[in-house]
């Protein structure tokens, strides 16, 4: 099953090598990380999606994430209420006849074209990775010639529900 | 103005260090000039490799149960110390080590002696730090020294760049810190606690088994207490001898592979079982789904993350062993009538003791133990290294008290029991120290009989030597066919020429007839003694949970 994980860490040097080595060690099956600076300086936020196949390794994982003495928190926030983004940039081949077919598959997914050129054009798309990925699905037969992904990065809603009604809303 | 150099043997001083072990060398240099002009009031011993430097730290910290200190120069000096570091990481001791590093400058030129030290010891450690700026060093330092023994005790590496150890800083440095994401939980939740006592009062077939966490919260004198104001049956890891007294008659061995009958059959059969500071390694389990198959268990463990990591506990308590078990002696439990379950524990005890045949005229090793064991009136401290002699000194020398036993438990170090012993004599200097080793483990850092006559240290050095390196010539006898590939060592050399080549008293003995009083004038001597004692080769230890099995299925429970 794949969990979404955020840490709160300490921002010292090698950090993000400890943990990535700590997951390694452990045999935790990554499939993506983000990593970028909080609200409070020296403090940064880390977003895991980890593949684990069942409770009982996820519970460690936990644990050994938190017992890293560089992290400050760590919270498994997958069936809560929670916002989580990925964004992608995909270049697609394209020119006169299929660019404006392009835009038209692209507008729904309130995506947008950041770069042109003589055959191709690069789309920009944030949002739920399913998103991302449907996408991604649509563009594959006009050619994706590249593309790029930035893993997922999430927190949990301002207000959590008194009772989470959409647990397992979200499906990575 | 200080130099780095200096701040660090001040830093030293002000953690009240009395001994460090260690290996000169390029990027240390600084440091080692630092030591040269102090009048710090600590000693430096020189080993005759980097090796031999942490396992006498680990010795050290096991019997004094402050940090061992370990100081090496970078690249080569700081990877000989890997073993030992990982050997301290799986056996959870605590020591502070000083790795020199290429200058600042240089760093990831692939530089003279430059290795990745915070990469290569990123896994293998508690934590790690590279020192950035001179004045952050006293910092640093305190905060090594706090996560080496708080907590899961654990080895901290801090690596200094040549050109740190060299500038200078203000003096009075700062030395607070403030480590948020480092707070371990020392007392246990009453909760907890109460769901434990409440365990208890409903089991009809309760079992304790304890590992190193009792020795190192210091906790036997509560275990004991506990243990007896129930009536309760204790077993423990290969760790955890000592912290309760083997030959107590709640006492049921150590369980396990090699552990006894009655050990293992009372955790198979027991229907609550209590672990306190055992981490549940395979060696001790055997195959998972035939361990305490009908108990509910209980984890006592001062790291959360051992609890269910490899057996899934009903009851988990996170907390010090010793504020767990004060916790526990203060609830009032009412206990259901045991009678049954000890008279079945006591049966299997006296019915299926730990045995072995005695030959002739070839020195039975487990019977050499227990003459060490007699003749040292069970007050030494033992140290060994990995295989038969090891799984002999567990199960045949009873240890009563804490911190006498000093072995490697999860890596399996072979070489570790000798350079062990020179820093336990250090940190015991008046205790009796015994290095039980085998011929094969011996010769991995014999070098650092260097050191045992350099300082005068009157540890007693006995080779349990059968040619052979015994547990994988016992594997191969009954796992491989009697195949024994490259595991008989037909070439040793002649120890006692060995001992006397380094200045130091060698002895061989190849009779039983001569045992006791080789051993009475090795115990008598005033010095470092070196003991050829030659034992049956084929000899095997018995009983024996084979790999795969379940903790029930022992082979060689009897003659």
């Amino acid at each position: 099953m794949k969990r979404i994980i955020t840490a709160t860490v300490q921002n010292r040097s090698g950090v993000l090598n400890r943990i990535t080595g700590m997951l390694n060690k452990r045999q935790f099956n990554i499939d993506s990380i983000t990593v970028g600076n909080s609200e409070t300086e020296g403090i940064a936020k880390m977003t895991f999606v980890v593949e684990v196949s069942d409770p009982q390794k996820l519970e460690q994982l936990t644990k050994q994430l938190n017992k890293q003495i560089d992290i400050l928190k760590v919270s498994d926030i997958t069936d809560k209420a929670m916002v989580a983004r990925e964004l992608a940039l995909i270049r697609v081949g394209g020119n006169g006849q299929s660019r404006t077919e392009i835009q038209g598959v692209i507008a729904p997914f309130r995506a947008s074209v950041i770069d042109l050129s003589k055959d191709s054009l690069t789309v920009q798309v944030t949002g739920k990775p399913d998103k991302v990925d449907a996408l991604i699905t649509l563009l594959r037969p006009y050619g994706i010639k590249e593309l790029t992904k930035t893993g997922v990065t999430a927190f949990l809603r301002g207000q959590q529900p008194q009772q989470v009604t959409e647990i397992n809303s979200f499906s990575v | 103005m200080i130099t780095g150099a200096d701040l660090l043997i001040e830093s030293l001083v002000d953690e009240q260090v009395d001994t460090i072990f260690g290996y000169p060398g390029g990027a240390v240099l600084p440091i080692y000039d630092a030591l040269y002009r102090s009048l710090a009031p600590f000693k430096h011993i020189l080993s005759r490799h980097e090796q031999g430097s942490i396992h006498a730290a680990e010795g050290y910290a096991r019997v004094t149960g402050k940090p061992g200190i370990v100081l090496a120069t970078s690249g080569p000096g700081a990877t000989n110390l890997i073993t030992g570091i990982t050997d301290a990481l799986m056996d959870s001791l605590p020591l502070v080590i000083f790795t020199g590093q290429v200058a600042k400058g240089v760093i990831g030129t692939d530089a003279f002696q430059e290795s990745d030290v915070m990469g290569i010891t990123t896994p293998i450690t508690k934590y790690n730090y590279q020192v950035n700026h001179v004045s952050e060093l006293p910092r640093i330092i305190k905060e090594a020294f706090h996560i080496a023994v708080t907590g899961r005790p654990g080895p901290v590496v801090i690596d200094i760049p040549k050109n740190i150890s060299q500038e200078t800083s203000p003096a009075r440095s700062q030395r607070d810190f403030y480590l948020p994401g480092y707070q371990p939980t020392k007392h246990p939740n009453p909760l907890q606690i109460g769901k434990l006592a409440d365990a208890l009062s409903r089991s009809k077939k309760p079992i304790l088994l304890t590992g190193a966490g009792v020795v190192t919260a210091k906790a036997s004198d509560e275990l004991k207490a506990f243990a007896e104001k129930y009536q309760l049956p204790v077993t423990n890891t290969l760790l955890g001898l000592g912290g309760f007294p083997g030959t107590s008659n709640l006492s049921l061995g150590m369980a396990g592979m090699h552990g006894t009958y009655a050990a293992n059959m009372g955790i198979y059969e027991c229907d609550l079982l209590i672990n306190i500071g055992a981490r549940f390694d395979d060696r001790l389990t055997g195959k998972l789904e035939h361990f305490a198959p009908d108990a509910k268990v209980a984890h006592i463990d001062i790291d959360p993350a051992e609890i269910g990591k490899n057996i899934s506990t009903a009851i988990p308590v996170v907390g010090d062993a010793k504020e767990a078990l004060k916790a526990l002696l203060n609830s009032d439990i009412e206990l259901p009538d045991h009678k049954a379950w000890k008279e079945k524990l006591e049966h299997n005890k006296t019915t299926y003791p730990l045995w072995y045949e005695r030959s002739n005229d070839v020195i039975s090793p487990q019977w050499l133990t227990e003459q060490v064991y007699r003749m040292s009136k069970g007050e030494a401290i033992v140290t060994t290294d990995v295989g038969q002699h090891q799984m002999w000194a567990a199960q045949h020398y009873p240890f009563d008290k804490p911190n006498r036993w000093v072995t490697s438990g999860g890596l399996g170090t072979m070489g570790f029991g000798f350079p062990a012993a020179i820093g336990a004599q250090l940190g015991a200097p008046n205790d009796l120290v015994v290095a039980l080793v085998g011929d094969g483990g011996f010769q991995m850092t014999l070098q650092e009989l260097s050191v045992l006559k350099d300082r005068n240290l009157p540890v007693k050095v006995i080779i349990v030597n059968n040619e052979a390196l015994g547990m994988v010539r016992q594997w191969q006898e009954s796992f491989y066919e009697e195949r024994y590939s490259e595991s008989l060592l037909s070439t040793n050399p002649d120890f006692v020429k060995l001992a006397e080549s380094y200045g130091i008293r060698g002895l061989r003995v190849d009779k039983e007839d001569d045992v006791v009083e080789v051993l009475e004038d090795v115990f008598a001597y005033d010095g470092p003694v070196v003991l050829d004692c030659r034992v049956e080769q084929k000899e095997s230890v018995y009983p024996m949970i084979a790999p795969g099995k379940g903790i029930q299925e022992m082979i060689g429970v009897t003659k």
